[in-house]
């Protein structure tokens, strides 16, 4: 590639603690990634590994604790000026996991495709502001009419839709997608997981996508995070990883994923990550490194030596 | 699995179950038949509000009040499940003949017990054991579903568990009850990955020890793959087919099933559009007129509108339910992404 792609998002030496002083716990640790503009961007982990905590401090809910996140260049983390603010809350936005529990039962559908406009004070009109909502609805597939239903009347698939509508109608450049898909039925979720994807073509949308599926991980992202306990282990290109998974935890997160082909399941061999299979001592520290090109992975000198040899 | 045992454990007739919602009457289950052999491990696979929920239920007495069956046979053993109206006629099926795991741990356990009490429930209940006894055994299944240090678990409380460890407990309460069939409802969908392949091989080794018959309910074809001999597709109220493991996964003939496994990830091309199926399932508060996928269906023929098709035997054991295997059928080819998954099947299997 002869030209440099720019790096939308840059997250450096991110910590973020909960509780207080005494009873802290460090859900996110010392986290380094970056995700290039127009690329989707996977971060994959067990629930409580900190994937949706890093996140969520992208997008301001979690004050951070250390470390820095940039966005388009300027750092967006602790203190910000209110038109920064102002922006960010505009620019990025998230689509939640469980499309049952992320829509306001009490409100209309026009009421809560359109609630980020009211808040952002753009000085619309009530008129354009229906508009802009029929227009957000026909672009995720769903009919203008429905602006006037409630939340209840629709499925699975058709809320998730609207999910998707309220971001989009802030014209973000940036979509943090928290397991779009996990609660949606297997039929439903290629529709939206097409319906993700055109939208990135059409618009340019550059998407973080935080998901504990690998299969599905690998079918749409670019390239894939591993994180563990806090700490990312392995980062790379998506087929890279698949191919060449070097990390001990991220093979055995491999290794459990079911594939729908009874002889391979059959075959198929568990492993199991055992985190004392590290001889981490403080002359043998692991670190982050680069095994191949663009490929990383928190290995200790002697690890990466070993790993290198084995690929 | 040899032919010898096939001893049918739970036969399933022609079954139909209603529910009255809002003065309308839903049709959620209509007509299925279906034999469940003695120690076999078989999947039910569909969408939510394909039925599949519903199926098990009428198995274990479990219907919502404003359900009912108003059609066909349950037969267990030499009782008929259907004939049972009180609670007391089903305490000898529940638990004790069929038991049951269930999607949630965090849901299905009772958060104010220890779960040392809550197994012995069982364990008193079914097994007739009283105190000193009783605990001996808790604390043997306790270690039987792989829980450490089993003596200082006993006194803990469900909080003090990850998801993974109880869904453990669940399965040891399910198994304390001794029973004939396990139904495993969702049993790994709340779990991670890595911990879900552990609950799986779990389940398979308890199946072995026990000599179970396992009754999977899913939608996530890949546990099917893993866990399944025979697989149940079930499509609005109704199986559509049914056949061996290798059969539905590499020689599937029923539209609904070819189009399922064509919209998983894991078979896709990246920067292709995912095979998706159009629209969405039918509305079973109105009567469906011939084949209920037919309208999802692009290469539906005339007759899939108008005729309700019946079951066409494929194999001995693979049948199903499409107007595709009638002989005067035109011949429709299973797309790309089906013919490829039938190689690979092929292959492996000289």
């Amino acid at each position: 590639m002869t030209e440099q792609r720019k790096k939308l998002i840059q997250v450096q030496d991110l910590t973020v603690k909960f509780g207080s002083r005494r009873h802290s716990f460090t859900a996110v640790d010392n986290v380094s990634f970056h995700i290039y503009q127009g690329e989707t961007f996977g971060l994959v982990g067990e629930s409580g590994s900190g994937k949706t905590t890093i996140g969520r401090s992208i997008i301001r809910i979690h004050p951070t604790a250390g470390g820095k996140i940039l966005f388009d260049g300027k750092q967006i983390n602790g203190p910000i000026p209110r038109q920064l603010d102002q922006e960010v809350t505009r620019r990025i936005q998230m689509i939640f996991q469980d499309p049952m529990s992320s829509l306001n039962e009490r409100a209309k559908v026009d009421y809560i495709v359109s609630e980020g406009l009211h808040a952002g004070h753009h000085g619309l009109t009530a008129a354009q502001r229906r508009e802009k909502v029929a227009k957000a609805l026909s672009d995720v597939g769903l009919l203008p009419e429905f602006a006037s239903r409630f939340p209840h009347e629709f499925s699975g698939g058709q809320r998730q839709r609207i999910g998707i509508a309220r971001a989009l109608i802030m014209e973000p450049d940036f979509i943090i997608a928290d397991e779009p898909i996990s609660a949606l039925d297997v039929s439903i979720r290629a529709q939206v997981l097409n319906l993700l994807s055109r939208l990135q073509k059409e618009r340019g949308l550059t998407y973080l996508f935080i998901a504990h599926d690998l299969s599905v991980v690998r079918f749409i992202c670019d390239r894939i995070a591993v994180i563990h306990k806090g700490k990312l282990v392995e980062l790379a290109e998506s087929e890279e990883l698949f191919a060449r998974p070097l990390h001990p935890y991220t093979r055995a997160l491999l290794s459990a994923i079911p594939q729908p082909d009874p002889i391979a399941e059959r075959k198929k061999t568990l492993l199991v990550y055992d985190p004392a299979c590290h001889d981490y001592t403080p002359d043998n520290p692991p670190a982050w490194q680069e095994a191949f090109p663009g490929h990383y992975v928190l290995a200790s000198q002697k690890e990466l030596d070993a790993w290198q040899k084995l690929s | 699995m040899g032919e010898t045992e096939k001893n049918v454990i739970l036969s399933v007739k022609d079954l139909n179950v209603k529910f009255t919602l809002r003065g309308q009457v839903l049709h959620a289950i209509r007509g299925v038949s279906l034999d469940v052999y003695q120690g076999e491990s078989i999947a039910i696979v569909g969408e939510s509000g394909s039925g599949k929920s519903v199926f098990v239920k009428c198995a274990m007495g479990l219907l919502d009040a404003n359900g009912s069956i108003t059609g066909g046979s349950i037969r267990y053993g030499d009782q008929e499940l259907t004939q049972y109206q009180t609670d007391a006629d089903w305490l000898k099926i529940r638990g004790r003949e069929i038991a049951m795991v269930f999607q949630d741990p965090m849901t299905s356990l009772n958060p104010l017990k220890s779960i040392g009490k809550q197994i012995q429930e069982a364990v008193e209940l079914h097994q007739g054991l009283k105190g000193p006894a009783a605990r001996q055994a808790v604390l043997e299944v306790l270690a039987d579903v792989g829980i450490d240090d089993a003596a200082r678990r006993y006194k803990q409380y469900p909080h003090e568990f990850s998801g993974g460890m109880r869904q453990r407990v669940v399965i040891a309460i399910a198994l304390a009850c001794r029973p004939k069939i396990l139904i495993c409802d969702e049993p790994t969908t709340a779990l991670d990955v890595t911990i879900q392949a552990q609950i799986l091989e779990l389940i398979k080794a308890m199946q072995k020890k026990y000599n179970l018959t396992t009754i999977y309910i899913t939608h996530d074809l890949g546990v099917v793959a893993n866990v399944a001999h025979r697989i149940a597709v079930m499509y609005a109220g109704d199986i559509v087919e049914v056949g061996s493991c290798d059969e539905v996964f590499y020689d599937p003939k029923h539209p609904y099933t070819w189009a399922l496994l064509s919209s998983l990830p894991q078979l896709g091309v990246k920067n292709e559009p995912l095979y998706a199926i159009q629209g969405t399932p039918p509305n079973l508060f109105h009567e469906i007129k011939g084949d209920a996928f037919a309208p999802r269906n692009p290469q539906a023929l005339k007759i899939d509108f108008l005729e309700r098709p019946p079951m066409f035997d494929v194999s001995p054991t693979h049948k199903a339910r499409t107007w595709l295997l009638d002989p005067r059928a035109p011949k429709v080819e299973p797309p790309a992404h089906i013919r490829s998954l039938s190689q690979r099947g092929g292959l492996s299997h000289d």
